[in-house]
């Protein structure tokens, strides 16, 4: 009996202490400077240590310590974070998440006041602003390109002078490429590729306020990407058992695809497998590309507001962008680290050419589910009604506007 | 016994304060804050006591009566949710009581080795079993190439979105819905897509369920059949019956508490999907493995749309107890109550026009006739 009072006393006690340090966890215990937590959601470890290098240097001059924090799921754990009061300090906020932030009051308007906020490219400047307001600052950026194996090219006799400028061009590449165990294109079948072809045949989703997503122009671009997947020239990452059409580059089973710089991350599987990147061939309505990006967030309300201005001047300095690019690949956002970028790294140099006439998808406040109804209709495209798909798309997207004015 | 002491009533409420703190704290206000939340125009941002203002039914309404995307997307995946259960529900409970059977032959050799086997992907982690499922069902994937052995050309599993009620429909000749079908229905879903079938993403997620949770329900099985006495096997053995008539009208029947168990636990696990939507591509294909559980998450933690996501889960708890209450309905103990008064003087009434038709016929048989009527 004594036993028994004694080992469940003992429990109770290491409950509390269990319990207890789990809550003292939480809290903050800073004698002297700033302690700030970055939350990423790295390509790698790469990443990860880059960003926690150019932070600790941030951090000696500014007595302060950085924690880099690199998500599993960002999305999650930053709506966990802002829920419980306890949001990171400075986080990756993406392009598509953007807008749906920014209005519900998430973000720190602080881009404004940076001293490099003139040196940004103008299209990323448009993507984080909100409301009028040019809300938090681009961290680097990425535009599509057409990366080709540049072996099997040249197996299929092709040169540089085959390279394709324009939908015919491409069209016939393709078909050339085209063998038994190889398709000649490759893409993800979703809006943020397909939605090129739909530019690049001259249409756009959204006309100021009006949506214009059943335009005939949309709908050619749709047809192409039809025509090419019934020619046999096209085939979708899933097609091919590959993740993405990365993967099926470096594997051989496509020859072409649409991705953008970081496709660099194949090296490591196919260290093999040689490629080269150019620019997105032509349409009927001239050349189109996409541009994805991430901004530095500040959460509003901040207590270490001005700390993590500073650091985000910091990270966004053209030396440490171009750091940043050394480690992991990305384009700097500002035109002038850009331009030195694409010296450095003329394999990228396309990438670069591309942001001259790269947009960004459609990132208004709720078009995030409306694009994620339109890439689940995408799924049916091969065989499929497109215009109904853009129809539906058209009145999704209507409503969603609507809503977010 | 009649008078307590004071100091002994304390005690009751000592005893039991532990276990009431902890589900008030991790149960009770929890349900009920998000019961609020599902009321409230709360953005996720800080607690959404003070951050938010009540909106009335507004969220249920997003999703019940709105036309729109949000009342689409949650008609979607009630339609897949609903063949999920259809299909996941009876199977597991029928392998379930099948593998039960089996297991308890007292013929059976090496009984533990089988119990172990089908027990064990119960205890394996469901995110394990599900990449490995992945990975079997990819275009080129293990599944694929046994098929084509047998020359079948098998589908790209996880990329098709095409409902099965669809394809069969396909095979003769429909391949577009009649007029009646093709207008948005209840919840904006066209009676179509309501019809669509599983898809084929889905069947494999179905498989996998059967093949997870069947294990678990052999136990509660299990357990049962071996209160069930040898005896009552025996005699209705000497009562004539065979093998199979013993089990369906003899051994099923005292199984009926475990058959409860078992389909309500089927019916609440088959309803919440989640693990399964999140690691295999966040319902796609085409969102024909969305499921509310999932709906309610996305439209939460990524549109920050939490007042509609908990709307969501409630919608979700009715349809759950409602279908509770529905089979506790069905498969009530029909000796019981008022019917069951009735239907014993039913039964009585039976019997006894059967005694006498009985003494007629017998009265007809000793008149000379040949007529006995055998039973």
């Amino acid at each position: 009996m004594r036993n028994t009072t004694r080992s469940a006393l003992a429990l109770g006690i290491g409950l509390a202490v269990v319990l207890g340090g789990c809550a003292a966890g939480g809290g903050d215990s800073s004698d002297g400077g700033n302690e700030l937590e970055i939350l990423i959601g790295s390509s790698g470890d790469a990443e990860t240590e880059a960003v926690q290098a150019t932070a600790d240097s941030w951090a000696a001059d500014n007595d302060a310590t950085v924690t880099v924090v690199a998500a599993s799921d960002l999305t999650q754990q930053l709506s966990q974070g802002f829920a419980g009061d306890d949001a990171p300090d400075l986080f990756y906020m993406s392009w598509d998440q953007f807008a749906t932030y920014a209005s519900n009051g998430y973000l720190d308007p602080y881009a404004e006041e940076l001293p490099n906020a003139g040196d940004f490219y103008q299209g990323l400047v448009d993507t984080y602003t909100y409301d009028g307001t040019f809300t938090c600052a681009p961290k680097d950026f990425s535009t599509l390109g057409l990366i080709i194996n540049t072996d099997l090219w040249a197996a299929a006799g092709l040169t540089d002078a085959d390279i394709p400028t324009d939908w015919a061009g491409l069209e016939a590449a393709a078909r050339t490429l085209t063998s038994a165990g190889t398709v000649g294109l490759s893409f993800g079948l979703e809006y943020a590729r397909v939605g090129v072809f739909m530019n690049q045949a001259g249409g756009q989703l959204v006309d100021g306020d009006t949506v214009t997503a059943d335009s005939p122009e949309n709908l050619e671009g749709l047809q192409f990407v039809q025509k090419l997947h019934d020619e046999g020239v096209l085939k979708f990452p899933s097609e091919l058992s590959a993740g993405w059409a990365g993967e099926a580059l470096g594997a051989g089973k496509a020859a072409m695809v649409i991705e953008g710089p970081w496709i660099k991350g194949i090296q490591g599987d196919f260290p093999d497998t040689n490629y080269q990147a150019v620019e997105l061939p032509a349409g009927p309505g001239g050349k189109s590309t996409f541009t994805f990006s991430n901004c530095w967030g500040i959460p509003a309300n901040s207590d270490t507001r001005d700390a993590a201005v500073s650091l985000v001047e910091y990270l966004t300095s053209d030396e440490q962008q171009l750091a940043f690019a050394d480690a992991f690949g990305v384009i700097p956002s500002t035109q002038s680290a850009a331009a030195t970028y694409s010296e450095n790294y003329p394999e990228n140099a396309s990438f670069v050419a591309g942001s001259d006439y790269a947009v960004s998808p459609v990132n208004f406040a709720g078009s995030a589910t409306v694009i994620g109804d339109f890439n689940a209709q995408l799924e049916g495209l091969v065989g499929g009604d497109a215009a109904a798909m853009l129809a539906a798309l058209q009145s999704n997207l209507q409503a969603a506007l609507d809503e977010a004015e | 016994m009649s008078k307590l002491r004071r100091s002994d009533r304390y005690y009751g409420w000592a005893f039991v304060a532990p276990a009431i703190v902890i589900i008030g704290l991790f149960l009770v206000v929890p349900i009920g804050l998000a019961l609020y939340v599902s009321f409230s125009n709360w953005n996720g941002l800080g607690s959404p006591l003070g951050n938010s203002s009540l909106v009335g039914a507004e969220n249920y309404a997003a999703v019940l009566t709105d036309p729109g995307l949000a009342q689409k997307d949650f008609g979607t995946s009630i339609r897949n949710n609903a063949y999920y259960v259809l299909a996941v529900v009876p199977l597991q409970t029928a392998l379930a009581l099948f593998l039960a059977v089996q297991v308890n032959r007292r013929v059976l050799r090496g009984r533990g080795f089988f119990r172990t086997a089908f027990y064990f992907p119960s205890v394996t982690s469901s995110v394990a079993i599900t990449t490995i499922f992945i990975f079997l069902f990819t275009a080129s994937g293990a599944v694929n190439a046994l098929l084509g052995w047998f020359g079948v050309n098998g589908p790209n599993w996880f990329a098709d979105p095409r409902g099965v009620i669809h394809i069969l429909l396909a095979g003769v000749g429909v391949t577009s819905p009649p007029e009646a079908l093709a207008a948005p229905g209840f919840l904006g879903v066209s009676g179509w897509e309501w019809l669509s079938g599983p898809s084929v993403a889905m069947c494999v997620l179905i498989t996998l369920a059967v093949f997870t949770t069947s294990g678990t329900f052999m136990l509660i099985f299990l357990a049962a059949l071996q209160n069930v006495g040898e005896e009552i096997d025996e005699a209705a053995m000497v009562d004539g019956a065979g093998a199979v008539r013993t089990f369906f009208s003899v051994t099923l029947p005292m199984l009926k508490p475990a058959l409860f168990t078992v389909l309500t636990l089927g019916l609440i696990g088959t309803w919440q999907v989640f693990d399964q939507i999140y690691l295999t591509g966040r319902g796609a294909p085409g969102k024909t493995l969305l499921t509310p559980a999932f709906l309610a998450y996305d439209t939460s933690f990524s549109e920050l749309n939490w007042g509609e996501g908990a709307a969501i889960s409630f919608i979700l708890f009715l349809i759950i107890v409602a279908l509770t209450l529905l089979q506790r309905w069905v498969l009530r103990d029909r000796d019981l109550g008022r019917s069951g008064i009735r239907r014993a003087r039913k039964a009585d009434a039976r019997l006894h026009a059967l005694a006498q038709q009985g003494a007629a016929n017998t009265a007809v048989g000793a008149a000379g006739a040949e007529g006995v009527v055998r039973r």
